[in-house]
């Protein structure tokens, strides 16, 4: 047996593993990306949860546009001012108070109010029944109700409530994951303190959206007439509240002859007394 | 024209994936949604070029002449997996976009068994440079194009009405096995 029959393999591989293993690390060196110190601690007061509500892919990517300046402290909407306050502690600002936002569905097109034209017997998913003639309700801009936002709120916020989604805005972290789920983009987002809202989308002309949801907003204009700031404004028969404007006096709302526009909390109309 | 003919058989008669059955692992594993796989497929068709290249020179050049050809598999696997770590290293540095589409799928790659098939099927069937790193393209985008469009079934599925006891991976394993059968069709054309 020849000694080099060892000794060949031996040297081959183990110089590859020598120079491969070499290499590696002065390139590891070489191509060290320096990384900022405080993106781990900006990291470790974001809450975690990838939601992607700030507009970048992840927590860690918000960490690295906050540290290089590109995002401000208060750019997550899930962790509010609390976690803008101790970001802003790392990053040596004082962060400015942001206005809480909270989704907002815009439909009541509950079953007792909203017509259908046909009985869907299919998955319950907004996505697939969207694509059977834009769903069972009457009104083409309605919420179907099967939920697709009640599946991807991961903080249990959103609730199916008679054939509609409803927000609970103590939960709600205006993440705006549901606002990207709701194939009928139904959902936006509004400022918490601003109660005025209308709870209907629809286009439709008078006549229809009233024969097809006795809630809907038919574009009469009372609102957009009383309203003493000129907050309201009816575009292609939809009324719509511009929330800087909105003083919340509620005239409006007492005009609004199918209470398409109302005080809500979330989606719950607050009655007069605990509105005043 | 002999060099289109290795390029559509990869692709195709001999995918690595639906016909050969390598790189089963990340073809179950990510491929759960159109967008990761196709991130997947794009990083496998980067590394499996490379390294079909690399595999091939160390073949050459190191193995032949020290007659000690049997020690490809170690060999391969060591070069494919300084590679893959020198690539992300370098694409880190060189192109943070790059890195942010393909940073998560570039480790997983090393393990790829369909990366070390390409390189022992280019030693077994005697290819050159040229036709290698071909070879290699070839079983690159054949497995990027079976792991999109297994990915694009399972998103459709998901939403389906599937029986208790078939949810999940059963139906997925049924899926690529029906994929399979169809890529079978592919055999007699060439």
């Amino acid at each position: 047996m020849d000694i080099t029959s060892i000794l060949y393999p031996v040297l081959s591989i183990g110089g590859m593993g020598v120079i491969f293993g070499a290499g590696l690390g002065l390139a590891s060196i070489k191509l060290k990306v320096e990384q900022d110190p405080k993106v781990p601690l900006v990291r470790e007061c974001l809450p975690g949860a990838n939601c992607g509500g700030c507009g970048f892919a992840g927590c860690d990517a918000l960490a690295e546009a906050i540290a290089s300046g590109k995002a401000p402290v208060n750019a997550c909407p899930v962790g509010g001012s609390a976690c803008a306050a101790k970001v802003g502690a790392v990053m040596g600002i004082k962060a400015e108070e942001g206005e809480k936002m909270v989704a907002f569905v815009k439909c009541n097109g509950n079953c007792d109010a909203a017509k259908t034209k046909f009985e869907y017997y299919g998955e319950a998913d907004c996505d697939l029944e969207n694509g059977v003639s834009g769903g069972r309700k009457a009104c083409s801009y309605g919420c179907l109700g099967d939920g697709n936002c009640v599946r991807v709120c991961k903080f249990n916020a959103l609730n199916i409530v008679n054939g509609v989604a409803v927000v609970n805005p103590d939960k709600c972290v205006a993440c705006g994951a549901c606002i990207k789920a709701c194939p009928k983009k139904l959902i936006e987002l509004v400022p918490e303190s601003k109660k005025v809202r209308v709870a209907c989308s629809s286009h439709d002309a008078p006549k229809q959206s009233k024969d097809n949801c006795s809630n809907a907003c038919m574009g009469c204009k009372m609102c957009e007439r009383n309203c003493p700031s000129e907050a309201v404004k009816v575009d292609n028969f939809l009324a719509k509240v511009d929330y800087e404007k909105c003083t919340q006096c509620g005239i409006c709302t007492e005009k609004c002859p199918t209470k398409a526009i109302t005080k809500r909390d979330g989606n719950v109309v607050l009655n007069e007394e605990s509105a005043s | 024209m002999n060099l289109f003919l290795i390029l559509l058989s990869a692709i195709f008669v001999h995918n690595f994936v639906l016909s050969q059955f390598l790189g089963i692992c990340p073809f179950l594993g990510v491929s759960k949604k159109v967008e990761t796989a196709s991130g997947m497929g794009i990083a496998v068709v980067f590394v499996i070029t490379l390294a079909s290249a690399a595999t091939w020179l160390v073949h050459k050049f190191i193995l032949v002449p020290l007659h000690i050809e049997y020690l490809y598999n170690i060999a391969f696997i060591l070069i494919i997996a300084s590679l893959v770590q020198l690539v992300e290293m370098f694409i880190k540095k060189s192109s943070p976009s790059l890195y942010q589409a393909l940073g998560v799928y570039l480790p997983l790659i090393t393990t790829n068994c369909a990366v070390l098939g390409v390189a022992v099927n280019n030693m077994n069937d005697g290819y050159g440079f040229i036709a290698s790193v071909v070879n290699g393209i070839g079983a690159a985008i054949g497995f990027a194009i079976a792991i999109i469009l297994f990915a694009g079934i399972r998103e459709r599925v998901a939403k389906c009405n599937i029986p208790k006891s078939l949810e999940g991976f059963p139906i997925a394993l049924i899926t690529a096995g029906l994929m399979a059968i169809a890529f079978l069709g592919f055999s007699g054309m060439l």
